[in-house]
């Protein structure tokens, strides 16, 4: 089945292991303030691509991937499963490492045919990168416009199936850098075995001139970019929640 | 065996002039980490802090502190230099001061005296006058027996960069020779070598029994400067400090002799930890001293200067000296040869900050040890000193003993050398092919009659048959250009220290290059997918282009454009072929230009990709500025398609990529490592 696809990236570095071949999809549910990705929200537009297609660029160059990998992102890569069932089918056949960049808001416990769909598809995936935005439901509901109790349902889904994760956070000042919920989000992710890596990311602000271009209105308008150093200390709150966790259990 | 050869295994090496054969049987492969390493020592600390003291005082001057306009820079010629005597652990340097560049008129008179003026200095009257009358340098020799026609191309900038008025360097002493015979054993050799020659007095046994002949008297110069020092280097060293003096002993000695362009070190690491491992295990030394020694040593080679003009300057972005050291890589068993000595050799980043020179190269590939690759680029994020070449490509060519001269340029050492060639405009022939031989810039006939294009639209096969029969042209007046020079380059300049650390035979290479291959890629691609109209001038000489449409472009992974590139560089390589070359050099050629791309772009006019005359043209084999517009992987995939057979002196490609593009800072992010939930 055919993906949509906002881009292609033949050298990226920051969305996982190594160096990646990385599928940005096109179409999000989500609207987070910070985004920096907003051309990709639309549900329409977009390139329609083969599996096949994608994967015959990844082989043509494959010496450049040694170590890394293919990594969908978007885009939300979960609206579009049957898609990721066909690339990542092909992707194992070739040996490749697949990754999924995902906010989880595609997950719904309750919908069968769409939890057997992901089953088979994350018989296929070596890691799911999940993106956590906030622990806090009201909270998380105030940023991203969506429910978060899917997302964190995500969480235990992977874990059951011993799918390895990479929890990733964007800390924005005066918004997700309260320390209460940073320790909050630690404390739950530190249940999961299948938790591999945590991606503490400071906010910028490079993401503002997409949306003037595109004429959407910029939520966080004269918030500062985070200042790295301190992501350092956050990060450690978080770290610290696991730690607590993982000593009752 | 000898005494200083104690506890090593024994092999052909210890019977006859085999370093590689030394190395082999006796060095240590190591896996681990950096942890091992020591700090620098307050000795390191003070000297290192008088280096910077001197480096602020010569830029203070305006780039140079002091200049020797009296004494013929000779292996002996100057006594000792130091920074201070008590704290050096590896001593010498050029003249008897450091910083005080040496004077070297061999490879012309008015390039040294130039060297000298432009810089404040006048080179003393009697010198001037004995090497315009007395003893004719290399760059006289070369004019007296250049033609109108190679006159013609050098002040055109066709062929161009010639090392026709300076040295051509890019020959690597088999320094470690020095360490593991002794300069007597290497006079035996040497005179074994004399003897061995052909009796029948042809000019190939002559000038091989002269050379020979002028290694021996360097050889035994080298004994004479390094006992200046204290130091006595006629026999074997016998531990790893002696060793690491007797190959600086030997690098320094091509220094004072040769103002080359590129003076490269070797591959001296692996075989100094074979001295190093012995002298830990036996306790003569301890880490900490081992380290001062390499500390010592490559502040030494940081402190290598030449005398050189601003135009030499412009050529070379700045005055490098190439002091190129090849580490790591893989040996032909399939054993990685990372050292402990390979180590540290980096972490003199570490210890004395960043640096260009020496130009520490690590001959990559996939086999190396993740602690060693880790390591590297963990220097490289905190230095950005560190090149990297590709070990599995080359060593298939030159097994597992090979080094890198200047930046690119592969040869076995001790038993391989190069004739640098600087290299061909091709963008400008390319020109010259649609102008029928006259020059765009200033409208000279300086390549053949041939006929120029006819209409106002350009036609690929008829640019392609024309072009390919001006390639033909360009390469025949550059190879025999070439010729001249490196005949004369041995005649009045030879470099007797580096090749008395060689083999008898050796295998030469005849070098040349291209410049503006990603230029002729692109118009030629121009012309053939979109539409390219002339504009002529009053003359009906070709000075412009109309391009209408788009265009594949070089750099885009895209075969229909990357194929063009490769047959040029397939082509010009087999007109290169075709002719002889002095003392039957193996010809290569390079893609490589990395810091003259500007200059090339000032001498060449309009060319129909785009480009305006006097635009520098892109470095090396890269693609021209944002013109690959998909991504890092896709530019480096065109570059990569070049054959290397072709151009087996080297392909460039000059990477800049922001960090952050590169992967997060290390603090903020942890990656695929293990979350660390200790601290």
């Amino acid at each position: 089945m055919q993906g949509r696809i906002h881009s292609l990236e033949s050298f990226g570095t920051v969305d996982g292991p190594g160096v990646r071949y990385v599928v940005f999809v096109q179409g999000c549910p989500m609207r987070c303030a910070y985004c920096h990705n907003p051309d990709t929200w639309a549900m329409t537009g977009g390139t329609m691509m083969e599996p096949s297609y994608i994967i015959e660029q990844y082989e043509r160059n494959k010496g450049f991937y040694n170590g890394g990998g293919l990594t969908v992102t978007g885009g939300e890569p979960l609206m579009q499963v049957d898609f990721l069932i066909d690339l990542f089918t092909l992707a194992k056949e070739k040996g490749i490492h697949t990754c999924i960049d995902s906010s989880g808001i595609a997950f719904k416990p309750g919908n069968t045919e769409f939890i057997a769909k992901l089953d088979r598809l994350m018989k296929l995936t070596d890691l799911v990168m999940l993106d956590i935005k906030h622990i806090n439901p009201d909270k998380h509901k105030e940023l991203t416009s969506q429910p978060n109790d899917g997302i964190l349902a995500f969480c235990s889904y992977l874990n059951d199936r011993n799918v390895d994760m990479w929890i990733r956070h964007v800390v924005v000042p005066g918004i997700t850098d309260d320390e209460k919920y940073l320790f909050e989000l630690g404390y739950f992710i530190g249940q999961f075995q299948n938790l591999k890596a945590l991606d503490v990311l400071p906010y910028h602000t490079m993401g503002e001139a997409k949306y003037e271009k595109l004429g959407i209105d910029y939520k966080l308008k004269g918030v500062p970019a985070m200042d790295k150093e301190k992501v350092v200390e956050k990060k450690q709150i978080i770290v610290q929640g696991i730690k607590k966790r993982r000593s009752e259990m | 065996m000898r005494p200083e050869w104690n506890d090593f295994v024994g092999g052909k090496w210890d019977k006859e002039i085999n370093v590689r054969d030394f190395i082999q049987r006796n060095y240590t492969p190591y896996d681990g980490d950096e942890s091992f390493l020591a700090e620098a020592t307050q000795n390191t600390k003070d000297l290192w802090n008088m280096v910077l003291d001197l480096q602020k005082k010569e830029r203070e001057a305006g780039g140079v502190l002091d200049m020797d306009t009296k004494v013929v820079s000779t292996i002996t010629s100057h006594g000792p230099g130091y920074l201070d005597k008590s704290k050096e652990t590896i001593v010498g340097f050029q003249t008897d001061k450091p910083f005080k560049r040496s004077l070297q008129p061999y490879g012309g008179i008015r390039m040294a005296e130039k060297a000298c003026s432009d810089n404040g200095y006048e080179v003393d009257p009697e010198i001037s006058e004995f090497f315009s009358t007395h003893r004719k340098t290399h760059n006289a020799g070369c004019f007296d027996a250049y033609n109108q026609e190679m006159r013609a191309c050098r002040s055109s900038h066709i062929i161009t960069g010639l090392p026709d008025a300076y040295g051509r360097g890019r020959i690597i002493g088999d320094y470690r020779r020095v360490a593991l015979y002794g300069i007597d054993r290497l006079i035996e050799d040497k005179q074994a070598q004399k003897d061995s020659t052909g009796r029948v007095m042809t000019d190939e046994v002559i000038r091989l029994r002269e050379e020979i002949s002028e290694q021996i008297v360097a050889l035994k110069m080298m004994k004479e400067m390094a006992a200046s020092y204290g130091c006595d280097i006629s026999k074997p060293s016998g531990n790893v400090q002696e060793a690491i003096q007797a190959v600086y002993f030997g690098y320094l000695c091509s220094v004072k002799e040769q103002n080359g362009a590129a003076m490269s070190l070797g591959r001296t690491s692996t075989f100094l930890d074979v001295y190093a491992q012995r002298d830990l295990a036996n306790g003569t030394f301890t880490e900490e001293q081992i380290q001062e020694f390499v500390d010592h040593f490559i502040m030494k080679l940081r402190c290598i200067k030449f005398a050189r003009t601003p135009e030499y300057n412009q050529i070379f972005a700045g005055d490098p000296v190439w002091v190129t050291e090849s580490l790591g890589g893989v040996g032909v068993d399939g054993r990685h040869m990372v050292t402990k000595m390979s180590f540290r050799y980096l972490h003199t980043l570490t210890n004395l900050g960043p640096s260009p020179e020496p130009n520490l190269t690590v001959l990559w590939s996939t086999r190396l040890p993740e602690n060693w690759k880790r390591y590297c680029a963990k220097m490289s994020i905190q230095t950005s000193s560190i090149q990297y070449e590709n070990d599995d490509l080359m060593r298939v060519t030159h097994g597992d003993d090979y080094g890198i001269a200047c930046c690119v340029s592969s040869m076995v050492i001790g038993k391989e050398m190069q004739f640098f060639g600087a290299r061909a405009n091709v963008a400008k022939c390319m020109l010259y092919a649609l102008n029928g031989g006259v020059d765009e810039v200033t409208k000279k006939q300086v390549g053949p009659k041939y006929r120029p294009v006819a209409g106002d639209v350009l036609d690929y096969d008829d640019v392609w048959d024309k072009f390919m029969d001006m390639l033909e042209w360009q390469a025949d007046v550059y190879v025999n250009t070439l010729n001249i020079i490196h005949y004369m380059h041995d005649k009045y300049c030879y470099e007797r220290a580096e090749m008395a650390l060689h083999d008898r035979d050796v295998k030469r290479y005849f070098a040349t290059g291209v410049a503006g291959l990603s230029i002729v890629a692109d118009s030629l691609s121009a012309i053939k997918y979109a539409k390219v109209e002339v504009i002529r001038d009053e003359d009906g000489i070709i000075v412009d282009f109309k391009t209408t449409g788009d265009f594949p472009k070089y750099g885009n992974d895209d075969d229909r454009v990357d194929s063009i590139a490769q047959e040029v560089v397939h082509r010009f390589m087999t007109a290169i072929r075709r002719h002889h070359t002095y003392r039957n050099g193996v010809p290569t050629t390079s893609i490589l230009t990395i810091t003259s791309n500007v200059t090339y772009g000032k001498a060449t006019g309009n060319t129909p990709d785009g480009r305006k005359k006097g635009q520098p043209f892109a470095p090396g084999a890269n693609p021209m500025h944002g013109r690959d517009t998909h991504g890092a992987v896709a530019s480096l995939s065109s570059v990569s398609k070049l054959p290397f057979n072709d151009a087996q002196d080297g392909i460039s490609n000059t990477f800049t990529i922001i960090p952050g593009a590169l992967g997060k800072e290390d603090k903020v992010f942890s990656g695929d490592i293990e979350l660390d939930l200790n601290n």
